[in-house]
């Protein structure tokens, strides 16, 4: 009978990983639903992108009131983690606090308080973001797209972490032995005396309700992440990895259209000649993107890593002189398509059934693609080098190319420049007339 | 103005130093020719040996790229680079941003490798060649705010270069809040220039035009045609023409210079 609560704890432990793993499962599925994009290239300097932007933070600091707040949440998250460690021994093992004797009593009292300093930093901090999000209103947190769901999500996540480090103090406060003792509980020792009027045997039921809570609460926040766009701090690190090298200004060249203008400015090349052996049932490439699986998985992977903060959004041209468009609101749609996608193909025993809707019109509007001026300001501000730029310029490209429903002032540009070299309609053999002209 | 193209240059068996790529809004576009001419003026000064195409010149295909098109932009390109390989060009000067991120990072991949410096790179250089000084006593202490382009402070990183000229023409340079990397577009890219805006409660080269006012300015200093022309706008519509000049780098440079 002993053992019942070391059962009941690795049967939790199991289920939550379980889970877990099962979604994680999901979600690279879903990112590989995108096209193969290489970006195995120049390591070196990808190690370093994901050390100096993911680890580092180099880029939330930018921002430095949310930046600096952020740096504790973070550094007070992983670092108490470590904790969690001593927790899953104790609670598999039926020990308690396992890592005393073995690190010592100086040294564990020494990282136990380190822990409880950063618990109630994280609370603070946290506190601060909940004012800044509810009580401040900051604007980039109250745009339409925050609306519902988006707006609860960065709640919860808030309560969730106030939640958590309350437990761990309380765990220790309510620690008796650990209390006596005196050492290590820089924070605890203050909520100590409010709980000293309970009988020992209370206290020992709330240290241990606070263990159970606390752990059971890891686990359900752990896969509330899936769900989330707390996402970002698992996937901000393969994100940082894989973003662009290149200069931001660089678009890619298409290599299914280099290869017909190839073929059409090639003078040998005979255009009724007979398609290569195979080549007949081959499906032309389609170009740009209109749904999520024109995307390449960068792209999708940049979807479910965003966090929503809205920096993006609060420095593009176009959302702060009130148009439609919103770089934020780009790579949520992009994400709630690929869910959707994602649910379609489960509900389906692994197909995709068609259902008629796609991330152009259903989800992105021509009119938010057109809106933008490609000024690279979402791409600059995004902590975390998220790339909303590339997913409106893959489906311009499909607007333009496979639909040919540009703008009419951009298709007259267009067919400027064809006929004479110029978006503007002037005769070629005036390009030197300036020279003269003063 | 003596401006040889590179066919006349071929004709004599001479390779200019540098091609000058115009660019359309340099060549066209009555503002900026003004630009255009006085970065010649520049250049005779330093005495360098360039040309241009001329007629031979086309879009780089830019605008047609950022609307969509790739197919026109990959025509455009494969055009241009036969050209210009033809003439075995090696380094490109442009007085505009959307050229030189093109040439510099868009045509490698389809043959066109060139080192390619943007008109403020390129005049740094002259400078620090010797070949080129700047007078800073015509300007002395007036009230300047530069505006950095998009295609050449995000897109490319630059953000020193104009304002090392800056400083040298003895001005008095105040930053608007939002600058360098933080800066906010003109309005002008991602062919956004040849189209009505979408709806909105406001146009962007207005929001841009008021960071810039908040400075105080005499001058608003831009390195590129289309910021040019949307500040000139923006200026227009705030009713400070009479107050505030647009003016590209190589503008004030030339006047400095007295060129
Ligand atoms: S690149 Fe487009 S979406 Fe991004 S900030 Fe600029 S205008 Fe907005
Ligand atoms: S794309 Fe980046 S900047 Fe924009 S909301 Fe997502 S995480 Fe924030």
């Amino acid at each position: 009978m002993q053992y019942i609560p070391n059962i009941i704890f690795a049967l939790i432990l199991i289920a939550g990983i379980g889970f877990f793993v099962k979604n994680i499962r999901k979600l690279i599925r879903n990112i590989k639903l995108g096209k193969e994009v290489d970006r195995s290239d120049n390591k070196a300097a990808r190690w370093k992108n994901m050390a100096k932007i993911a680890l580092g933070q180099y880029k939330m600091v930018r921002r430095p009131v949310s930046g600096i707040l952020h740096v504790a949440v973070y550094l007070g998250f992983i670092i108490i983690n470590i904790e969690v460690l001593e927790i899953i021994i104790d609670g598999l093992l039926g020990t308690h606090r396992v890592f005393q004797p073995i690190l010592g009593d100086g040294f564990y009292a020494f990282l136990i308080g380190t822990f409880e300093i950063l618990a109630a930093l994280v609370f603070v901090s946290v506190i601060v973001f909940w004012i800044r999000r509810n009580v401040i209103k900051l604007k980039r947190f109250w745009n339409k797209e925050m609306k519902g769901w988006p707006k609860n999500d960065g709640n919860i996540i808030l309560y969730f972490e106030m939640v958590l480090m309350s437990l761990f103090i309380v765990m220790n406060a309510s620690d008796i032995a650990f209390q006596e003792a005196g050492i290590g509980n820089p924070i605890s020792q203050f909520v100590y005396p409010i709980l000293k009027g309970f009988t020992p045997e209370m206290l020992h039921i709330i240290e241990q309700s606070a263990w159970w809570i606390h752990i059971v609460g890891i686990l359900i926040f752990l896969n509330y992440l899936y769900y989330s766009k707390h996402l970002h701090i698992l996937l901000a690190f393969p994100n940082t990895f894989y973003a662009k090298l290149q200069p931001k200004g660089q678009l890619d060249n298409l290599e299914a259209v280099t290869k017909e203008v190839q073929l059409m400015m090639d003078p040998s090349a005979d255009p009724y000649a007979a398609p290569a052996e195979g080549a007949e049932d081959e499906v032309p490439e389609k170009f740009g993107a209109s749904d999520v699986t024109d995307l390449n998985w960068v792209q999708l992977m940049n979807a479910y890593t965003c966090t929503e903060c809205g920096r993006c959004t609060s420095s593009c041209p176009a959302n702060l002189t009130g148009k439609e468009l919103s770089p934020r609101a780009i790579m949520m749609k992009t994400r709630d398509r690929m869910e959707e996608v994602g649910a379609n193909i489960d509900a389906n025993g692994g197909t995709f059934k068609d259902d008629g809707k796609q991330l152009l019109n259903d989800y992105i509007t021509p009119e938010e693609l057109w809106a933008c001026t490609s000024c690279n300001a979402c791409v600059q501000e995004c902590p975390i080098n998220i790339d909303p730029l590339s997913i409106i310029m893959d489906m311009r490209r499909y607007l333009v190319m496979e639909e040919s429903a540009a703008p009419q002032e951009l298709n007259m540009m267009m067919t400027n420049i064809e006929n004479n070299g110029a978006p503007w309609q002037y005769n070629q053999m005036d390009r030197l007339n300036w020279k003269d002209e003063e | 103005m003596i401006v040889p193209t590179m066919a006349e240059m071929m004709a004599q068996g001479k390779q200019p130093e540098v091609l000058f790529w115009v660019g359309a809004a340099g060549s066209f576009d009555d503002r900026a020719k003004k630009i255009t001419r006085a970065f010649v003026k520049i250049l005779h000064q330093a005495n360098v040996d360039f040309a241009v195409l001329g007629t031979e010149e086309s879009s780089t295909g830019d605008a047609a790229k950022r609307a969509g098109n790739e197919f026109l932009f990959q025509m455009q390109a494969v055009t241009n680079i036969e050209v210009l390989n033809a003439y075995e060009v090696k380094t490109i000067v442009t007085c505009d941003p959307h050229s030189f991120n093109t040439l510099k990072n868009e045509y490698p991949s389809l043959g066109g490798k060139y080192t390619v410096f943007h008109h403020t790179q390129y005049i740094k250089k002259l400078i620090a060649d010797g070949r080129l000084s700047v007078n800073d006593s015509i300007l002395k202490n007036k009230r300047l705010t530069y505006h950095d382009p998009c295609y050449l402070g995000r897109a490319n990183d630059e953000y020193e270069s104009p304002r090392d000229l800056i400083k040298r023409l003895g001005v008095h340079l105040t930053e608007m809040k939002r600058s360098k990397s933080t800066a906010l577009c003109c309005g002008a890219g991602g062919a956004q220039m040849f189209k009505e805006p979408e709806k909105g409660d406001k146009d962007i080269n207005v929001l841009r035009t008021e960071d810039a006012l908040e400075t105080n300015p005499e001058i608003i200093a831009t390195g590129c045609p289309y910021c040019n022309t949307m500040m000139i706008d923006g200026v227009k519509f705030k009713e400070k023409e009479a107050d505030v000049l647009v003016l590209d780098i190589a503008e004030l440079i030339a006047q400095a210079n007295e060129l």
